[in-house]
């Protein structure tokens, strides 16, 4: 674990730690909510991957904007959103941040300057940079974070708006979280050469992390923002992580693809909130104790949460047709 | 006869014409190992290998301009769209390249390759997965589109896709791959642009596509318990389509109801209806009717889905009113 800022305060850090435990506690409650059947349809787990989105979201002001995908629980939660309307869509209820239309993979939620998820791959490349046009246009200081996996780097969409970023010095980052799969194929027998060099052929700088530390990825985050917003951009940034999860939820029998060694090796001796509560304990910043109440405190909110969603209502009938047009 | 399911038949479709012309493969996103999300194609790879079912990375237009490449210089590749509403992403390379390259060349080229996708709603998957998209093809000339609604077509359509010289897209109802049918064990072919008769009736005849035949059926079933006897007819290809026996068809009946799974507005249930107003209107005693998916994007919320779409009540209800001339009363 890296910390050169060593005066980066306390409560930072422990809000840094409490959002990594309520991205894995959201998850372990959605997954939860599929395999009791009470959750329509499916839904890509980001647990495992936290680091990534808390290092880059605490990063950012309310007023950033971030562009998520299928796997975008874990965007959501980082940029400030809540269980309880985050349950509620899932379960397509009317409470829900879309009011139950867009369900797991269409979570937006502007207020936090989320975009909103995707379930289209590589389908926010576009829009991510398109809000950093927006930021410049009206100049204001506002940076868009554009997250999206290794896979979707196949995407021939992604060079076609990198070289327009880089052409226009647009404020946005691209963040490729790799977890070293692509659905059930390996990255590397989708990804020919390096995934960084194809954003410096464009002259971007391209900067590879450890997407499992989340202080590591939180410096690098900061240090580009800020030149974001002095009009350095665009940058890119590879995260390298790994999903604990299936693909989705229904990805049970996986060992075709992916060997059990492997997911344990990561699990055991790379998890990014295991590194961080050894830091915080480390370093003196929190006790054990305290991180536990911590956890337990962030459970019970989960729980309660999906009592409420579940009991919540479906949207009325008449809400059909709402919302095709804007008025 | 044997029963298998729609996915097996596919699949079978798939190895007896890889197996038949070496000049076919496969390839799309997962489809070797993992043999497609819906393992569809499970078992293809172990046979053909991966020089003939080829992962591809996530690059539709990619892997489309490539079939499209391969298919002009003497391949059949069977483009494999692990999604229908990936066919906005596509839609260059097979509807300015595939559709047209024939026919800008004098006839002298050709485009023989498969689009193999699917439609259909109900399976929560929001709007980006549940799109029914066959409408948008049709609409372009040169692109052939078949509508399999059970194992029994979906094998017979494949295989005639397979043969056929020009791109065709072929849309499975994605609601339909565990549905069991009887499906022979010899081999069969489906001709493009015969439709099927699947029940002979006198009052009205439902014209149904894909996912819809199913609930035509049904809404049969529920009209006949009121005296109302349905012809359903699938029309199987949508391009080509079967004009003649749907009309001989609303000859008989005098009333007429087309229902799809696309949404209602500029589609497919206008296209047909308007075929029947148009050339059997003498014979015609009520207004063709029809239903097709609501003109909104697929909602997430169960509550909200189920209602966007065609169910046999809502089919029953509206050919009643029409057997009993009570449409404009309800009106
Ligand atoms: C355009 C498009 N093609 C294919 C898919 C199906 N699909 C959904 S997620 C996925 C894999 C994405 O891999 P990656 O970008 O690495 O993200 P990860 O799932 O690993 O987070 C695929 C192929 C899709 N949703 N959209
Ligand atoms: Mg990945």
């Amino acid at each position: 674990m890296s910390a050169s800022d060593n005066k980066h305060n306390r409560e930072d850090y422990l809000r840094m730690y409490r959002q990594m435990v309520r991205i894995r506690t959201f998850e372990d409650n959605a997954n939860q909510l599929y395999l009791s059947a009470k959750m329509p349809g499916l839904t890509h787990m980001y647990s495992g991957e936290e680091a990534v989105a808390v290092g880059i979201c605490e990063a950012l002001t309310d007023s950033d904007r971030i562009t998520s995908t299928h796997r975008g629980h874990g965007h959501c939660v980082a940029k400030g959103a809540d269980f309880q309307a985050m349950f509620c869509e899932l379960l397509g209820k009317e409470e829900g941040y879309c009011r139950g239309k867009g369900g797991s993979m269409h979570i937006a939620d502007q207020s936090h300057g989320n975009l909103g998820a995707n379930a289209i791959v590589g389908g926010s490349m576009g829009i991510a940079t398109g809000s950093a046009l927006r930021a410049k246009l009206q100049k204001s200081d506002d940076v868009t974070v554009c997250f999206f996996g290794d896979g979707a780097t196949a995407q021939g969409l992604l060079y076609e708006v990198m070289n327009m970023a880089a052409l226009w010095n647009l404020p946005v980052i691209y963040a490729c979280e790799n977890n070293g799969y692509s659905e059930y194929t390996a990255t590397a027998e989708i990804a020919a050469g390096s995934i960084t060099d194809r954003a410096r052929a464009f002259g971007i700088e391209a900067f590879e992390v450890d997407g499992q530390d989340v202080l590591a990825v939180n410096e690098l985050t900061r240090e580009l923002t800020g030149r974001c917003r002095r009009g350095e951009g665009p940058f890119f940034i590879e995260l390298q992580t790994y999903r604990y999860h299936g693909h989705h939820v229904g990805d049970i029998n996986r060992e075709y693809y992916r060997p059990k060694a492997e997911e344990k090796d990561w699990k055991e001796s790379r998890d990014p909130i295991e590194k961080f509560t050894q830091w915080l304990t480390g370093e003196g910043i929190a006790s054990t104790d305290e991180l536990e109440a911590m956890k337990a405190e962030i459970s019970d909110d989960a729980a309660s949460a999906v009592d409420y969603a579940l009991k919540a209502k479906y949207p009325e009938t008449h809400e059909v047709d709402m919302h095709v047009f804007a008025d | 006869m044997r029963k298998i399911t729609l996915s097996q038949a596919v699949n079978e479709a798939l190895a007896e014409e890889l197996r038949r012309d070496p000049t076919t493969f496969i390839i799309g996103e997962d489809v070797a190992e993992a043999g497609t999300p819906f393992k569809v194609l499970s078992g293809l790879v172990e046979e053909f290998g991966t020089e003939r079912v080829i992962d591809t990375p996530i690059a539709e237009p990619g892997f489309m301009g490539i079939a499209v490449g391969a298919a002009m210089t003497g391949s059949r590749p069977i483009v494999d769209l692990m999604f229908g509403d990936f066919l906005f992403l596509i839609m260059d390379q097979l509807c300015n390249q595939a559709a047209k390259i024939h026919y800008m060349s004098g006839g002298k080229l050709n485009v023989p390759l498969v689009v193999r996708t699917n439609l259909g709603a109900t399976r929560r998957s929001a709007a980006q997965h549940s799109q029914s998209l066959h409408a948008l093809v049709a609409h372009i000339p040169g692109l052939k589109v078949a509508l399999p609604s059970s194992a029994y077509e979906a094998k017979g359509l494949m295989k005639t896709a397979i043969r056929d010289n020009n791109p065709v897209v072929i849309f499975e109802d994605k609601l339909m791959y565990n549905d069991k049918a009887e499906v022979p064990e010899e081999e069969y072919l489906i001709p493009f642009g015969e439709a099927a008769i699947l029940r002979e009736g006198r009052d009205i005849t439902l014209v149904a596509t894909s996912s819809m035949v199913q609930v035509a059926l049904a809404a049969a079933d529920l009209l006949a318990k009121d005296g109302i006897s349905a012809e359903v007819i699938d029309p199987r290809t949508i391009v080509p389509l079967d004009e003649e026996t749907i009309l001989k068809s609303v000859q008989k009946t005098s009333r007429a109801m087309v229902i799809d799974e696309g949404h209602q507005s500029y589609g497919i249930t206008g296209e047909i209806a308007s075929r029947i107003s148009e050339k059997a209107f003498y014979h015609l005693d009520a207004p063709v009717l029809r239903m097709g998916a609501m003109d909104v994007p697929v909602p997430f919320s169960p509550a909200l889905e189920d209602i966007t779409v065609p169910t046999p009540e809502r089919v029953a209800e509206k050919a009643r009113l029409s057997v009993r001339g009570e449409l404009f009363n309800a009106a």
